[in-house]
C-alpha cells in the first residue's frame, strides 16, 4: 500500500527479546500509511502487544528501527512521541473528574485554561459525553469510560492513536456499537490508528488492513476481504473465521490450478497458494459458506465428492450442516435459511463441491 | 412498579414482608452474633474496661475525702472561706481528722492525695497526725506550733479541693499548672515538664513518621512492581523485624550505635572521627529516633504496599502517553493514588510512636525519654491518678488525630493491608 519511504509509521527489522534467550518479535517489517486503520491481530503471546508497546515507547526494541513520520523514535521517550493511546482497562485516572482527565494532556503541554476548556468540551461532544464532565470515572459504566478514554486519547490532536484491545471488557452489543463509533471517528478525524485485538470479527469489520501475528512474525498483511477469502497460509486460514481442512497430496499442477488427491482417494479442485510442488503434501482450506451441494450451482467440470449428513444445527439465519467427508467427521457447510431451501436430514447421502478459487491448497501444518 | 411501592408488600400468607424477612434472618443473625461473642467479651475485658477504669482514675481519688470526714463537713458548710486565715473551727476539724487518720492508718493515703497538688505534704501530714492526739485548744496555735506550713493558703485550697471525690486537678497538674497560694497558676519554666514532653513526643513521632515514609515509599513500590518470586524474598526481609524480639532488636542497635559500638569503632578505624570524638548516637534522642524508625518501618511499608499493589501500571503508561514527564506522572497520577496508603501508614506509625515505651526507655538515655516513659514513672511511684490523667490526655490527642484524619481523608479509605 505504501512504500517504506513515505510510510507514516515504519518498523524495520525490529526484534524484541525480554530474556535474551528467545525472541518475542522476530524481524518485523511493517509500514503504515497516513490515515490508515491497521489492526494487529493474533493469539495472546504472538507479539502484537509488544509491537504496540514498542511503538508507544514503553518497550525498547532489541534491534531494528521504528520511525514515525520519517523520524527514528527508538530513543524518544514516550511523553515526547505525541501518540494517543487507549488501554484495555481504560486507565482513566480515578482521582480526577472526567474533565480533569481530559485536561491532563493539555495541561502538561502548558496550554492555557480557555483553550483547554474549549478542547475538552469539543472532545467530549465528539463522543457524546458532554454532560459527564464533572463525574468521576467510577461513576461511569464501562461503555462510558471507554468513550472518555477515547476522548482523552484524541483531545490533544495526536496524528497517531494506538488502541490496545480497547473493547475487550465490553459486552457484545456495546462492543459492536463502539466498533462503529471508533471507525466513524477515524474517518472524520483522518487520524492513523493502530489497533490491537484478538477478536477477528473486530479486526475484519474495522480495519483497512490487518496484520495477522503469530509466533513473533506477521503471517499475513492484507485488507480484510483478502485475508478472509485468500489466506496465504494455514495459520491465517485457521485463525480467521471458520474453515474446513482437507489434507491431501498434489496430483496435478497447472499454473495455480491444483488437483488434490485426498487420503481416501478422491480428487478435489483447489488453488495452489504456497504448495507449489507436484506430489507435495498440502492442506486444502474451504470456507463453510462456500461449500455447495447442488450440482447446478457448480462450474462445469468441477469435482464433487461424497458426503454424509451427520447433524444439522439450526442457527436462525443459517443452518449449520456437519458432514462426514473423506472419512472424517466435522466438515461444516453453511446453508442460508431461505424460503425454498432444500431440507437435509441426518444420515442423508449427498455430494459436495466448491469453486476451485474457494479451495486453497496451503502448507501442511 | 410505582403502585407496588405505595402499598405494604406482604408474603403469600398475608404477613408483612418486612416482618417475614426479619424472622427469616434472625437465626442467621443470632449465629453470627454467637461467633463474635468471644471476641466481644475479650475486647470488653481486656480493653474497654481497663480504659474506662483508667479514665475514672484520672478524675477520681477519695484518699482525702475518706480520711477527713470532719473537714469535708466543714468545707461543705463554709464555702469560700478565707484561705489565708482559716478560722479556729477549721483547725479543730483538721486536728480531729489528723487524730482519726493516725488511728485508722490513713495518713499516707491522704498525704499522697494532697501531695499531688501541693508537693511536700506527705511528711507534713505524717508529723501532724503523730502530734494530733496531744494537741489542746486553741487548735490553730497548737498546730502551727507543730509546723507553720499548716497555715499555707495553697494547702487549704488543696484540702478543700480534695474533700470531693471527683476532681479535674490531675489534668491541671498534667498540663503544667501549679496550685499556689492564690489558686491555680501556670507553672514556672522549670516546672513545665508535661506539656514540653507532650510536645516533644509529638515532634519526635512526627519526625519518625516522615523518616519512615521516606524510607518505606521506595521499598513498597519495589515490592509492588517486582515479579512475585523476588518480591516475596524482599517481603521476608521487611517482615523479619516482626519475627525478632523487640528487646533483641533494640539491644542490637545499642551494640551498633553506642560510643564503644561497631559504627564508632569503624569510623575511628577509618579515621573519619577521632578516638576522643566519638559520635554519641545512643542514649539520646538520636538513638530513640533511629531505633524507633527501624521498629516501626514495617507498619509504614505494609499499608503502602497494599495500596500500590493494586494500582495498575497502565495509569503511569497512560500519563506518559498523554505527554507527562516521569516526574509529573509520579506527582499527578501515582502519588495521589497512594494517598490512602500514605495516610494509613502515617497514622499507624504516628500513633504507635506516640505511645511507644520500651525503645525510648532502653536507648533514650535522659534526653530521649517520651511521655509514655513519664507515665510509666508515675505508675511505678504509685501516682496512679496523675499517670491516668496523662494517659487520658494522650488518648484524647490520638482520638483528635483520628477525627482529623476522618474529616480530611475518610476512615473508609484507610487501607492497612
Amino acid at each position: 500500500m505504501t512504500s517504506q519511504n513515505d510510510a507514516f509509521v515504519a518498523f524495520e527489522h525490529v526484534q524484541k527479546s525480554y530474556d535474551g534467550v528467545s525472541l518475542v518479535v522476530k524481524d518485523l517489517n511493517l509500514s503504515i500509511g497516513k490515515g490508515e486503520f491497521l489492526t494487529m491481530l493474533g493469539p495472546s503471546g504472538s507479539g502484537k502487544t509488544t509491537c504496540l508497546m514498542m511503538l508507544a515507547g514503553f518497550e525498547t526494541a532489541t534491534h531494528g528501527e521504528i520511525r514515525l513520520d520519517g523520524k527514528p523514535i527508538n530513543q524518544v521517550p514516550p511523553h515526547k512521541r505525541g501518540i494517543g493511546m487507549v488501554f484495555q482497562n481504560y486507565a482513566l485516572f480515578p482521582h480526577m473528574t472526567v474533565g480533569e482527565n481530559l485536561a491532563f494532556p493539555l495541561e502538561v503541554r502548558g496550554m492555557g485554561k480557555d483553550e483547554r476548556e474549549t478542547k475538552v468540551k469539543r472532545a467530549l461532544d465528539m463522543v457524546q459525553m458532554g454532560n459527564f464532565i464533572n463525574r468521576r470515572p467510577a461513576q461511569l459504566s464501562g461503555g462510558q469510560q471507554q468513550r472518555i478514554a477515547l476522548a482523552r486519547a484524541l483531545v490533544f490532536d495526536p496524528k497517531l492513536v494506538l488502541m490496545d484491545e480497547p473493547l475487550g471488557a465490553l459486552d457484545k452489543q456495546l462492543r459492536e456499537h463502539m466498533q462503529f463509533e471508533i471507525k466513524h471517528l477515524h474517518e472524520t478525524l483522518g487520524i492513523t490508528v493502530v489497533y490491537v485485538t484478538h477478536d477477528q470479527g473486530e479486526a475484519l469489520t474495522m480495519s483497512d488492513r490487518v496484520a495477522v501475528f503469530n509466533d513473533g512474525r506477521i503471517q499475513q498483511l492484507a485488507p480484510p476481504a483478502d485475508l478472509y477469502e485468500r489466506p496465504e497460509n494455514s495459520f491465517v486460514a485457521q485463525f480467521i473465521g471458520e474453515n474446513n481442512k482437507l489434507p491431501g497430496v498434489i496430483e496435478e499442477l497447472t499454473g495455480d490450478k491444483a488437483l488434490v488427491r485426498l487420503a481416501t482417494g478422491e480428487l478435489i479442485d483447489a488453488t495452489a497458494v504456497n504448495a507449489k510442488e507436484k506430489g507435495g503434501k498440502t492442506l486444502v482450506s474451504i470456507r463453510p459458506e462456500r461449500v455447495e451441494f447442488k450440482a447446478e450451482m457448480m462450474p462445469e467440470g468441477a469435482h464433487m465428492i461424497d458426503a454424509e449428513v451427520r447433524e444439522i444445527i439450526y442457527m436462525g439465519d443459517i443452518l449449520r450442516v456437519v458432514l462426514r467427508v473423506a472419512g472424517a467427521d466435522g466438515f461444516v457447510m453453511k446453508m442460508r435459511n431461505t424460503l425454498g431451501q432444500t431440507r437435509l436430514d441426518p444420515g442423508q447421502k449427498i455430494k459436495v463441491g466448491w469453486h476451485p478459487q474457494d479451495a486453497r491448497a496451503l502448507d501442511p501444518m | 412498579m410505582a403502585e407496588a411501592s405505595t402499598e405494604l408488600l406482604t408474603t403469600a400468607d398475608g404477613r408483612p414482608l418486612k416482618e417475614a424477612l426479619a424472622i427469616a434472618q434472625s437465626r442467621a443473625k443470632r449465629r453470627a452474633f454467637l461467633l463474635v461473642l468471644p471476641l466481644l467479651l475479650f475486647v470488653l475485658l481486656t480493653f474497654l474496661i481497663p480504659i474506662g477504669y483508667m479514665l475514672k482514675r484520672s478524675v477520681e481519688h477519695d484518699g482525702f475525702a475518706r480520711s477527713a470526714p470532719a473537714l469535708v463537713e466543714w468545707f461543705e458548710a463554709n464555702p469560700g472561706f478565707d484561705y489565708a486565715n482559716p478560722p479556729e473551727e477549721a483547725y479543730a476539724a483538721l486536728v480531729k481528722d489528723l487524730t482519726f487518720m493516725q488511728t485508722e492508718k490513713l495518713t499516707g493515703l491522704s498525704g499522697t492525695r494532697i501531695n499531688y497538688t501541693v508537693p511536700g505534704t506527705i511528711s507534713l501530714f505524717k508529723a501532724g497526725a503523730r502530734a494530733a492526739k496531744d494537741l489542746q485548744a486553741p487548735y490553730k496555735e497548737a498546730l502551727l506550733a507543730v509546723d507553720a506550713e499548716w497555715a499555707r493558703p495553697a494547702l487549704w485550697r488543696g484540702m478543700e479541693a480534695a474533700s470531693s471525690k471527683f476532681t479535674t486537678e490531675f489534668y491541671k497538674v498534667g498540663t503544667d499548672n501549679k496550685l499556689g497560694d492564690n489558686g491555680w497558676e501556670r507553672g514556672g519554666d522549670k516546672d513545665r515538664i508535661y506539656l514540653y514532653l507532650f510536645f516533644k513526643t509529638f515532634l519526635v513521632s512526627g519526625i519518625i513518621t516522615v523518616i519512615c515514609l521516606l524510607l518505606a515509599f521506595p521499598v513498597a513500590h519495589l515490592l509492588a512492581v517486582l515479579p512475585m518470586s523476588r518480591s516475596s524474598l524482599l517481603m521476608i526481609l521487611v517482615l523479619l523485624p516482626f519475627w525478632t524480639s523487640l528487646l533483641v532488636r533494640t539491644t542490637s542497635w545499642i551494640a551498633l550505635l553506642q560510643e564503644q559500638g561497631i559504627l564508632n569503632d569503624l569510623l575511628v578505624w577509618l579515621g573519619v572521627v577521632g578516638d576522643d570524638n566519638r559520635i554519641a548516637a545512643m542514649y539520646n534522642m538520636t538513638g530513640t529516633i533511629v531505633a524507633m524508625t527501624h521498629v516501626l518501618l514495617p507498619f509504614m511499608i505494609l499499608p503502602l504496599y497494599s495500596v500500590m499493589r493494586v494500582i495498575p501500571p497502565s495509569y503511569a503508561r497512560a500519563a506518559r502517553s498523554l505527554g507527562a514527564t516521569s516526574w509529573t506522572t509520579f506527582r499527578r497520577v501515582y502519588l495521589p493514588q497512594t494517598l490512602p496508603g500514605i495516610a494509613a501508614g502515617s497514622l499507624l506509625v504516628f500513633i504507635l510512636a506516640v505511645g511507644y515505651y520500651i525503645t525510648p526507655a532502653l536507648v533514650g538515655g535522659a534526653d530521649g525519654q517520651l511521655i509514655s516513659n513519664l507515665i510509666s514513672f508515675h505508675m511505678t511511684k504509685s501516682n496512679w491518678s496523675l499517670a491516668a490523667a496523662l494517659a487520658a490526655m494522650l488518648l484524647a490527642a490520638i482520638l483528635l488525630l483520628y477525627w482529623l484524619y476522618d474529616r480530611l481523608i475518610g476512615i473508609d479509605r484507610l487501607k492497612l493491608g
